[in-house]
């Protein structure tokens, strides 16, 4: 098992390399410059000083030496500086993550928490009016676009109803609540774009949680369980749910990513500044560093992701968890 | 279930020019000449949002057909013959997974690349022949968005050819002497299409999603060419003012595009069965 | 440019009867974008330049008459030569650290402007400076090689405190996100993509202003940010013409709110490339300017909040010269011209043609303006009228700037100008300004224009350089190298409980420290701490 984790971990390097080769290259491709924001069409920035500063930031030297800079900082963990404002670009992922890892983790745990009980309970009677209920509501959700819906709900529940507020994250006079009110500030901010992003993400999962259930009702040792005269909600929740829950960790694993990743609609829309904005106004600016960093990061979760999903799968599959030679 | 699509498809009842502008006629209500209103520049709302149904639903099935012809091709090759072309496909494959999609679309895209194909257009005849019919932006898009997504087609296929393998028919084939190609067209390919085609259903829908959140950013389709999302776009402003240029567009890209995803799982479900 | 609008403060002191001063509340502005750096040298974006209008002051500024007067200078003068401009600093000016701002401040601001480590754009402003010389703690002599008129204006630049970075990286200073100014405002804190905020400095020269707390509220979605303005959660910030005109009939707003109209410096034009063949001939020029029905286009795009533009100068501008008139729309002289240039519908196929080519152009035009797109719809269809087929490519900036007009890839572009109150235009137009990178990307050459613009920018007397400027905006308008087309209006909306707000050629913000609410009317509490 050791071995094969390490053999994993080794080979992820040279993908990783690749990964930001090809994306470095890409980035380049796109005509443009990052000076061009503040440069381009000011009419006090003379073409020397615009010819200065592209050399300032070191785009004068030719691609393969900008690429081995960056590569040689990386490996130090330094991510470089932001071309846009010059701050260091750790410093900008910090800022915006834990916003991002709220909405998104937030939006996940209530995912869950409807996807599973509905995937189980629609299982129980596949095809059933239940069923085909959920499925038709959860695809709602997932066919809608979420900026549509994300604009239509600002105007019903912010402008009609008054009932929550229309952009940001906190009140104006956040500062001087105390911690409770502070907390339940932002959860009022908070609710519209976590439901949001719940609701057009629940069809995944809760498909998947559905399928795997009636999958696994289908078993020998549940038709056992039950002859066996125990009550249906054991027969359920103890077997039945303990199997189903496989595929969603391995969903969950490859889904790590995209805690990380933030929509950018959304976040324009709603104003958060979160990761989503983040790497689109960098590709927008040519903010290579910031490109390369979220980028990089990126690569390496999905990376993760799919090994913790391997493993997940491994282990939940007591064939492969022996270590026994893989068939 | 999925069949409200046919209603959709290939209108050609607009009752007015959607391109024609007409200032003094900008941003009716809903009235008896315009069914739907009309926008700023008054051009119809309705006929803008027919016209925008075939570019949606062209954008929409060509780059499906695109992701699925080239991950069908991979996949099959990488499963069939195993061994380190599949290892090196497969890595591939997963590389390109894992850069953040909207990062190649946005680069893809910023890059301008309709001028680069102008200039390809006269070697590959059918490229130049679809670019007379259709804006390269168009084309550029669909390409985009397909080739984003044949990776998952390519997983897929690949699947299914590995357990096809080893299944009786394809022995069969093989001891009464057909080549390797012949047993990949003919037999496992047309057998693996099963998952492919209510991933390419599901697909359709995610490329209509996807195209309109690119023309919503302005990235996508470019004015004054109708699309569902560039009409969202410019409805933005008009938010408070004007229902009309926002309800209408996002409620045909909702029903497009769940019409495709319960037709896909209404396959998906047929599938299942008959296994 | 939706963005919010406190500009240099002014020191008039209206000695008006509603200028009590009542202070506190706080005013929450809206704006598109964040900041990105909060030093004067360095502000390159429109988000960073109002914040840092109201943190810093230059040594001269314009009052709401477009007139220079003295900001940071008490007295100022320029020497008969023209070529030195000596500065008197006001005594008891301090940073808001407490230090004193003086002479010293002067000549460092200059040392960093014009050092190449240093990421300014602004540079070339400065370039023509021999020397600075601190002539005492509160006079600075600033002495140029060649006079250069234009330098008044530059003068207007914040100055950065020497005692705080002399030594640092100006670059990567923690003052960039932590500014410590001299002006009406000092910084308080600033959440990224969220906000800045801003208390008012009670030892600002002027006087305290009258408004605790400036909120400048990151809303990058236009449609949110006019859904926060029918909710009140904004009390400043621009309108489209769009929503000037329509929500007009809103109520809601018209009771909570006061709009302004004023015309912004600046113009949109269809600059051509003038060394394509076709456009070289000045009359298909104007043969288009002609077939172009501007008014329609003010009234279609912009409700008619705008006005024609004649050339490069807006009609608030000193160089202005009220006798040229703008292009009659006249499709007829339209074709005649054109056919005078050779162009006609031979083929009857509906479009102009010369030598079996039919007259086809692209209009290029940069993504995520919708008005500059709609202009272009409909001089796309105006063009058709007369036989012309135009094609619109909307392309996005980076791009745009790269490829297109860096490389003069392009036939037509349909941009705009946004210009500083000095009339000096040499950058757009003298024949020199032509390199890859240059802004007369269009091409023109005009030795007489060329000589005028030398000239302007050498004179200092005003009266002298009208009558210079004047003959270079009859000269423009003559040979159209643009299509100019109109001056947009600015249209700024503030929330109705703020006394004292006035409209004038500059804007609305001149006398920002003088706007205040009446305490019944207070909206926000003041923040206790600082």
């Amino acid at each position: 098992m050791a071995l094969y984790l390490l053999r994993r971990l080794i080979g992820m390097v040279p993908v990783l390399f690749l990964i930001t080769l090809i994306s470095f290259g890409i980035m380049h491709l796109a005509p443009g410059k990052p000076t061009d924001a503040a440069m381009a069409f000011n009419p006090k920035a003379s073409l020397e000083a615009r010819q200065r500063m592209e050399a300032l930031y070191g785009l004068d030297q030719p691609l393969a030496v900008q690429y081995q800079q960056w590569l040689r900082r990386l490996v130090r963990w330094d991510f470089g500086r932001s071309f846009l404002d010059d701050r260091p670009v750790g410093e900008k992922i910090a800022e915006r993550l834990p916003i991002t890892l709220t909405i998104n983790l937030a939006s996940l745990a209530l995912i869950l928490l409807i996807a599973i009980p509905l995937g189980v309970v629609a299982a129980v009677r596949p095809g059933g009016l239940f069923d085909r209920l959920t499925t038709v509501l959860v695809f709602i959700g997932y066919s809608m676009p979420s900026f549509w819906l994300a604009l239509l709900c600002l105007v019903w529940f912010g402008v009609a109803l008054r009932w929550l507020p229309i952009s940001g994250l906190h009140s104006l006079d956040y500062e001087s609540f105390g911690l409770i009110r502070r907390a339940l500030d932002t959860a009022w901010h908070l609710m519209l774009p976590i439901s949001i992003a719940a609701f057009t993400g629940l069809a995944g999962l809760s498909r998947y949680m559905r399928s795997s259930m009636v999958e696994v009702l289908r078993q020998d040792y549940i038709r056992t369980a039950r002859a066996k005269g125990l009550s249906e909600r054991r027969v359920l929740f103890h077997h039945g749910l303990r199997n189903g829950l496989l595929p969603i960790i391995t969903l969950l694993g490859l889904s790590l990513p995209d805690v990380i990743g933030g929509a950018v609609i959304a976040e324009t829309i709603f104003s958060i500044p979160g990761m989503g904005r983040l790497l689109y106004e960098a590709v927008m600016a040519r903010d290579y560093p910031v490109v390369m960093a979220l980028v990089t990061i990126g690569a390496l979760l999905t990376l993760i992701g799919n090994l913790l999903a391997d493993l997940a799968y491994a282990y939940a599959d007591p064939r492969i968890r022996t270590g026994a030679e893989p068939r | 279930m999925g069949l409200v699509i046919v209603a959709i498809a290939a209108p050609w009842l607009v009752p007015h020019d959607p391109l024609r502008i007409t200032l003094s006629d900008a941003l009716l209500p809903p009235s008896a000449t315009y069914p739907l209103g009309t926008d700023q520049l008054g051009r119809d709302v309705l006929s803008r949002l027919l016209y925008g149904t075939r570019i949606s639903l062209v954008i929409g099935i060509i780059a499906v057909g695109i992701a699925v012809i080239v991950g069908t091709s991979v996949g099959a090759i990488a499963g069939f013959y195993g061994g380190w072309i599949d290892a090196v496909l497969m890595r591939l494959v997963d590389t390109l997974l894992s850069i953040p999609t909207i990062f190649l679309l946005l680069a893809v895209i910023a890059m301008d690349p309709s001028e680069r194909l102008l200039q390809l257009a006269p070697h590959l005849p059918l490229l130049g022949h679809l670019l007379t019919l259709v804006d390269p932006q168009i084309v550029i898009l669909m390409m985009v968005i397909g080739l984003m997504s044949w990776m998952g087609v390519a997983r897929l296929v690949r699947a299914e050819i590995l357990s096809l393998k080893e299944r009786e028919f394809v022995l069969a084939a093989r001891v009464l002497g057909a080549s390797s190609m012949r047993l990949i067209t003919t037999h496992l390919v047309p057998n693996a299409m099963g998952p492919v085609l209510v991933s390419a259903t599901l697909g359709v829908g995610g490329a209509i999603l996807t195209e309109s959140v690119l023309s919503y950013l302005g990235l996508g389709v470019q004015p004054p060419t109708p699309s569902w999302g560039n009409m969202l776009n410019e409805g933005r402003i008009a938010l408070g003012v004007a229902w009309w240029l926002t309800i209408p567009p996002g409620l045909c890209i909702f029903v497009t595009v769940l019409a495709f995803n319960l037709l896909g799982e209404g396959i998906r479900d047929r599938i299942s069965r008959r296994e | 440019m939706i963005g919010a609008l406190a500009l240099l403060v002014a020191p008039i002191l209206e000695a008006s009867s509603e200028s009590k001063p009542v202070t506190g509340d706080a005013i929450v502005v809206g704006s598109i974008g964040d900041a990105s750096r909060l030093l004067p040298i360095l502000a390159t974006d429109s988000a960073s330049g109002d914040i840092v209008g109201l943190l810093f002051n230059g040594l001269l500024k314009y009052n709401e008459r477009l007139e220079i007067v003295g900001d940071l200078a008490e007295a100022w003068s320029v020497s008969e030569d023209g070529l030195t401009l000596t500065f008197t600093l006001r005594p008891n000016v301090r940073w808001h650290d407490g230090a004193p701002v003086n002479a010293a401040d002067v000549r460092f601001t200059y040392e960093k402007l014009v050092d190449p480590s240093v990421r300014t754009p602004f540079s070339s402003g400065y370039e023509l400076i021999e020397s600075v010389d601190v002539l005492d703690a509160r006079t600075v002599r600033i002495r140029y090689r060649e006079p250069f008129a234009p330098a008044l204006e530059s003068w207007m630049m914040g100055l950065i405190p020497k005692h705080l970075l002399e030594g640092q990286d100006v670059n990567t200073t923690p003052l960039l996100r932590k500014p410590v100014g001299h002006g009406p405002y000092r910084f308080v804190r600033w959440k990224t993509g969220e906000l800045i905020e801003l208390h008012a400095n009670p030892d600002y020269f002027e006087h305290r202003p009258s408004i605790d707390r400036y909120v400048y509220r990151i809303i990058p979605d236009t449609a949110t940010l006019f859904l926060e303005l029918l909710t009140r959660g904004v009390d400043l910030t621009s309108l489209t013409p769009l929503q000037y005109a329509r929500q007009a009939q809103n109520p809601r707003i018209e009771r909570a709110y006061q709009k302004f109209r004023y015309p912004s410096f600046g113009f949109t034009y269809l600059g051509y490339n003038l060394q394509d063949a076709r456009f070289k001939d000045v009359r298909v020029r104007r043969a288009i300017s002609h077939a172009i029905d501007t008014q329609a286009i003010l009234n279609g795009v912009l409700y008619g909040l705008g006005s024609r533009a004649t050339g490069p100068y807006p009609k608030e501008s000193w160089a202005y010269d009220p006798s040229v008139t703008p292009e009659p729309f006249d499709p007829k002289m339209a074709t005649v011209l054109l056919a005078q240039a050779g162009w006609e519908d031979r083929d009857g196929d509906g479009w102009l043609d010369r030598n079996g080519q039919p007259f086809r152009f692209t209009i290029l035009t940069n993504q995520g303006n919708e008005v500059r797109r709609q202009v272009a719809e409909l001089v796309q269809q105006h063009l058709k009228a007369v036989g012309i087929d135009v094609r619109i490519k909307v392309i996005e900036w980076s791009t745009f700037v790269h490829e297109f007009i860096d490389k003069r890839r392009f036939e037509a572009v349909l941009l705009g100008w946004n210009l500083s109150r000095d009339p000096d235009l040499y950058d757009l137009f003298h024949s020199s300004k032509t390199k890859e990178g240059e802004y007369n990307f269009v091409g023109y050459a005009n030795p007489e224009v060329d000589r005028l613009l030398e000239e302007g920018r050498r004179q200092f007397d005003r009266q002298q350089r009208r009558r210079i400027y004047q003959q270079v905006h009859r000269r423009l308008a003559e040979d159209q190298p643009y299509t100019f087309l109109f001056v947009s209006d600015a249209l700024p909306i503030v929330s109705s409980r703020f006394r004292n707000v006035v409209a004038t050629p500059i804007g609305i913000g001149h006398n920002f420290i003088d706007w205040y609410v009446p305490r019944e009317e207070q909206r926000y509490r003041a923040l206790l701490q600082p």
